[in-house]
């Protein structure tokens, strides 16, 4: 379903403007997220793609000021309901984590603590925030429980992490994220660790969750093939920026930027069987062909498109419904 | 359960046997403790009779099935030195170091695991550091030289603590109930403590920073977690299986073979017991105290094995493993 669009006059439930965070490292500082944008409303799921080291998961962390020492933020702002909520202390913080925009990991195995009860653990998420007895604390987590699914909740409180199974354990952890009905959820790849057929069951959870409960979602993925069927926009990363935008359905069905083209073009489905896969060109996302404050297009070293102008920074192109490309030669115009 | 416990009682009883002939035929290669006991000037008829009595004319092999028999009994036989009973003479040995090993284990344990949680927590800090330096010399300095050096400054210099011995004994024959027994048990606590816990505050330290660098520590303060809880729900019980276990060994070390610090403290503790009747050739105490040693790291072991099925959950205790 495609949410009715902002009025303009309530804010969205999250928004990020002009995020910028940095890494020291020994050949001079790394920009893991150089200046990424975007909005999400309530209900909304917005998918953000990326490969390995594009940056999508350090945006997800800056988000809620959990970006790991020496990394820090240097720049931007992140709005919960208008409200700007980086630069706030400590306590200020940690209160609105968990509580108004909680988390999802990938790996559930490795989330959840091995040697404590689930409820133990959903317990203490409850209390962080809430000063409630232990039995009403676990009260709430049997309902969070049954809430994502589980099956007699009651008797998986008082199991330990390694004796659910994967798909059970981060049903765990997104009923964890839900106990304090945030108003954002940032799942970091949550299905990734999980395979196809209890990715597709949490994958319906989750849109019927946005759709019931009008939490946000930002959806963290390398992987295009989810995103496509779950998030209602999307945004593209690369090296630490945000490449492409738009619709999902526009998106995916259009691609503009040619590293878009090339993710959407190495998709299987869209193939016939035995065919080779369309290969992107090898190579890291860099640090800049020109050094890390490189100004130009940071995918022209892999881009079959490339022109000398793309040295230069890419202008940002629109297609229409909010669709746009930082390119300058995007797919579907003459380069 | 029951199967995991049949079989390590088993193997217990196997242990102990088969240290029961180690000890036996190692304590027998040394020396002939008739030269030791009997007086020179004694005529051969008693030195016959006294061989006679003490069972030393038998071959070995007899010499050992009479005393396994006895220890079945729960006879260690008499000390040739001081010709009461082995096992009273030990048990009455026992309260003093048992209050010695357990304190220096307090000691160890309610300083080491927070110092040790702290350098792991705040790798960076200074304190840290200087934790962490401090650990090294704790377990690196000699335990004479520094029960030496608190004699000296306790002592002798300022004249606060008793320089060695033990207080009045109370019910259950410890020293623990009176104020002065504390100022004789304190230094030699210390300085026993000192070598387990500069262990206990690298062992702490070391699975402190993998638990705070674990994923589930990032998503117990993804869900706002107060850092206090963070540390005393999620790196407490993590880091509870390497520190029972060498808080077990420790232990048992510590009851076994404290004889330096008993020495140096003059602490009439099983150390000083077993070292002088090393000296004397008192077989039967060093025979019997042997196999208790044997016994209690036997039984420490195995509450240690059994600790583990609390701590972590997904120990499963099974037999004959």
């Amino acid at each position: 379903m495609e949410p009715a669009p902002g009025t303009g006059a309530t804010p969205p439930a999250l928004e990020v403007r002009g995020l910028r965070t940095q890494f020291p490292g020994r050949a001079g500082v790394v920009r893991a997220v150089d200046g990424v944008s975007f909005s999400i409303r309530r209900g909304e799921i917005l998918g953000l793609v990326g490969e390995s080291g594009s940056g999508k998961s350090v945006t997800g962390f800056s988000i809620l000021g959990l970006v790991e020492p020496p990394g820090r933020i240097t720049a931007g702002q992140v709005l919960l309901e208008g409200r700007p909520i980086n630069g706030l202390s400590g306590s200020a913080l940690r209160r609105i984590r968990g509580a108004e925009v909680a988390m999802v990991f990938q790996d559930p195995l490795m989330t959840l603590n091995p040697v404590l009860r689930i409820g133990t653990q959903m317990a203490a998420a409850v209390r962080a925030h809430d000063r409630v007895s232990r039995a009403a604390a676990w009260a709430r987590a049997e309902e969070a429980l049954a809430v994502v699914g589980i099956p007699s909740p009651r008797a998986r409180l008082e199991s330990y992490p390694h004796q659910l199974s994967g798909g059970m354990r981060q049903r765990v952890a997104i009923a964890t994220a839900l106990l304090h009905r945030p108003k954002a959820i940032i799942a970091d790849e949550p299905t990734t660790a999980l395979d196809v057929s209890i990715q597709g069951q949490i994958l319906a959870e989750v849109r019927r969750l946005a759709d019931a409960t009008g939490t946000a979602f930002l959806w963290i993925t390398h992987d295009l093939a989810v995103v496509s069927s779950l998030a209602d926009a999307l945004c593209v990363m690369y090296a630490g920026r945000v490449v492409e935008r738009g619709p999902a359905s526009a998106v995916i069905a259009a691609p503009r930027h040619p590293y878009t083209v090339a993710l959407v073009g190495s998709v299987p489905s869209g193939h016939a069987p035995g065919a080779r896969l369309p290969q992107l060109a090898a190579g890291l996302p860099p640090q800049g062909p020109g050094g890390a404050a490189d100004a130009g297009c940071l995918f022209r070293t892999r881009c079959p498109r490339a022109t000398p102008v793309c040295a230069t920074p890419p202008p940002e192109a629109g297609f229409g419904a909010g669709h746009t490309a930082l390119c300058h030669h995007p797919a579907g115009t003459t380069a | 359960m029951l199967g995991f416990l049949l079989g390590r009682l088993a193997q217990a009883a196997l242990v102990m046997l088969v240290m029961s002939v180690l000890v036996f035929l190692g304590v027998y290669a040394i020396g002939n403790p008739i030269d030791v006991l009997i007086d020179p000037a004694a005529t051969p008829d008693m030195r016959a009779a006294l061989i006679r009595q003490y069972g030393l004319d038998l071959p070995l092999w007899r010499q050992y099935g009479h005393f396994i028999g006895n220890v079945l009994s729960g006879d260690f036989g008499n000390s040739f030195v001081f010709r009461i009973p082995v096992l009273s003479l030990i048990l009455s040995r026992l309260p003093a170091t048992l209050e010695l090993a357990v304190t220096a284990m307090l000691i160890a344990t309610l300083l080491g695991v927070p110092l040790g949680i702290w350098a792991g927590y705040r790798p960076e800090a200074r304190s840290s550091k200087v934790i962490m330096a401090g650990s090294v010399l704790g377990f690196s300095v000699p335990t004479f030289w520094v029960g030496l050096l608190l004699i000296l400054f306790f002592s002798v210099e300022f004249r606060l603590l008793p320089s060695g011995g033990r207080g009045p004994v109370g019910p259950l024959g410890l020293s623990i109930w009176s104020a002065q027994g504390w100022t004789y048990l304190i230094l030699p606590a210390l300085n026993l403590s000192l070598f387990k816990l500069g262990l206990l505050i690298r062992l702490v330290r070391a699975g402190t920073e993998e638990v705070m660098g674990s994923e589930h520590v990032r998503f117990a303060r993804a869900q706002g977690l107060p850092e206090w809880q963070v540390v005393g729900l999620h790196v407490l019980k993590n880091i509870g299986i390497p520190i029972v276990t060498v808080f077990g060994l420790e232990f048992g070390s510590t009851l076994a073979f404290a004889v330096v610090t008993e020495t140096v403290f003059n602490w009439p503790g099983m150390g000083k017991l077993i070292i002088e009747s090393i000296t004397a050739l008192d077989r039967p105490v060093m025979v019997a105290y042997l196999i208790l040693v044997v016994l209690l790291f036997v039984v420490i072991n195995l509450v240690v094995e059994l600790t583990y099925g609390f701590l972590d959950p997904r120990v499963r205790l099974k037999g004959g493993a």
